[in-house]
């Protein structure tokens, strides 16, 4: 039996944006679920999926990665309810972590990113690309801790969030947290939210693009910097496919 | 084929286009000129139906119906084309996506059937060869990175794919070099001249219009229509400047 782990509140940094409320319906039983997984050193572990039902869903993975080791993790994200991706990473000498995640929605519901990356040794990078598109009073977030220890010099950490909100009640939120004990440390975070860009919908009209394909061009060319680093075309396509997909169902 | 009449238009709360009325039959290539400022993309965006561009008076029938009637990307459909003065980047996403959807989901709108991707590639090939255009800045995003004068050049290859029946062309010879003002008006040539297609040509200079020539040219000032004339009217505002020819008038 596992331990009866008491809820969490909005007032925990980690779970400002959360949805308590389908946190409760998820039990929390779930948040003593990891899946956890040790990449050996020189070794690569690749791993992209789809998460997000009708039910709310919170999924967390643990990553070990020793020196020199790479992970690389491509999310789709189109819950219709609650969805959270945990992810926590904690990267050896010269190790790299490459994450992208979509996520995309309508309806009410919140969809996150919650990521921690702790380079605990020196040279080891890091990459997180996030791009939410969301409608009707939808969120998407991107909550992502950096903890660069002392001893771990030459750290390169970047992370990287853009909104495109296409209605007035939705939402997008990045919270960068940073936590930096080395001092030879380059950490480069963006973070913008914005609409469609009404000229480009002009110029596309004037070229014949009804505004549903211009919504969708645009959203996919949107999208796609999350996965520009996802090299199995097919894999890609797939994840893309399934945001689009969510895309379609806004009326 | 376009017949616009007592034109009235405001860009936000402003009257710009106050009462215009221009005709352009098949077959006919009508250069505009005018000063800085006298609403000659104003008209462009108006036809175009662009956000923000509000009509209060007058109408323009295209191609025998109401242009007002058809949403901007459904004009297009029906056959207009629209140059524009500053076109637009679209970062993301490559022109030979770009144009291939546009015109497919233009054939699509006139009930014809979709051109697959070789035949499509085939075509842009041939028209990017008549602008004298590396197939290479097609695979490149919309306008992202183009120079000036490449842009313009850019619009004219896509002119060219879409094969439109009637072009508003809004200074595309603006930011163009010597050689590539020939090969435009060239492209422009081929691709418009013709009994069936119409023109509208707004430009500030005649080097385009000796290898364009026009069958009228009208001088636009103030939201109006004030002078139209032959193809000397043109020659002559090279010469003498707006206000020592619109003072004669
Ligand atoms: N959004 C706007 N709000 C108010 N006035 C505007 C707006 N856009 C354009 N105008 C004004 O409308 C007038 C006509 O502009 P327009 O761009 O049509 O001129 P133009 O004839 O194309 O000039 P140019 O030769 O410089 O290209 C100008 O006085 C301009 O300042
Ligand atoms: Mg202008």
């Amino acid at each position: 039996m596992p331990e009866t782990a008491t809820l969490p509140t909005r007032r925990d940094e980690a779970w400002r944006y959360a949805d308590v409320d389908a946190l409760a319906r998820i039990g929390a039983e779930a948040l003593d679920q990891w899946t956890e997984m040790a990449v050996p050193a020189g070794e690569t572990h690749r791993e992209s999926f789809i998460v997000g039902g009708d039910a709310p869903e919170l999924r967390r993975i643990r990553l070990v990665l020793s020196a020199g080791a790479r992970a690389e993790l491509f999310v789709t994200n189109i819950g219709a309810d609650y969805t959270r991706l945990e992810v926590e990473v904690t990267l050896g000498k010269g190790a790299h972590f490459e994450f992208g995640g979509i996520t995309i929605g309508g309806g009410d519901a919140v969809r996150e990113f919650v990521t921690t990356t702790i380079h605990a040794e020196p040279e080891a990078t890091s990459n997180q690309t996030v791009r939410s598109v969301h409608w009707g009073t939808g969120t998407g977030n991107f909550l992502g801790e950096i903890k660069v220890a002392r001893r771990a010099q030459k750290t390169g950490a970047a992370q990287d969030f853009k909104g495109l909100l296409l209605e007035a009640g939705a939402s997008a939120n990045a919270v960068p947290q940073l936590e930096i004990f080395a001092d030879d440390v380059k950490c480069a975070h963006g973070a913008t939210v914005g609409q469609l860009d009404e000229s480009a919908r002009y110029y596309m009209a004037a070229r014949g693009l009804s505004p549903e394909e211009t919504r969708r061009l645009l959203v996919q060319a949107f999208l796609g910097d999350a996965l520009v680093e996802l090299g199995d075309d097919a894999e890609r396509e797939r994840l893309l496919e399934a945001a689009l997909e969510k895309l379609e169902e806004r009326k | 084929m376009l017949n616009i009449e007592n034109l009235h238009a405001n860009v936000g709360d402003t009257p710009i286009l106050k009462g215009l009325t221009l005709e352009v039959p098949a077959g006919e290539v009508h250069a505009i000129m005018g000063p800085n400022g006298a609403g000659k993309s104003t008209l462009a965006h108006v036809l175009g139906g662009k956000p923000g561009y509000e009509v209060t008076q007058g109408s323009v029938e295209f191609r025998g119906g109401d242009l007002f009637d058809l949403d901007p990307h459904e004009r297009a459909g029906a056959g207009l084309f629209l140059g524009f003065q500053y076109p637009v980047e679209i970062p993301g996403v490559s022109n030979v996506q770009f144009l291939r959807e546009a015109l497919n989901s233009q054939r699509k709108y006139r009930g014809e059937e979709p051109l697959s991707g070789g035949e499509f590639l085939k075509l842009a090939k041939e028209k990017a060869g008549l602008l004298k255009m590396d197939m290479e800045m097609l695979k490149r995003q919309v306008n992202v990175g183009f120079s000036g004068g490449e842009k313009k050049r850019a619009e004219m290859v896509q002119m060219g794919i879409l094969d439109p029946k009637f072009a508003v062309l809004d200074e595309t010879d603006s930011g163009l070099d010597i050689d590539a003002l020939r090969i435009v008006g060239e492209g422009i040539n081929s691709i418009m001249r013709s009994p069936d297609k119409g023109v509208l040509l707004i430009t500030h200079y005649q080097r385009l219009l000796d290898v364009v020539k026009p069958d009228r040219v009208s001088i636009l000032a103030d939201g109006r229509i004030v002078q139209t004339g032959g193809p000397e009217l043109a020659l002559r505002l090279e010469g003498e400047g707006y206000d020592a020819v619109m003072a004669d008038a």
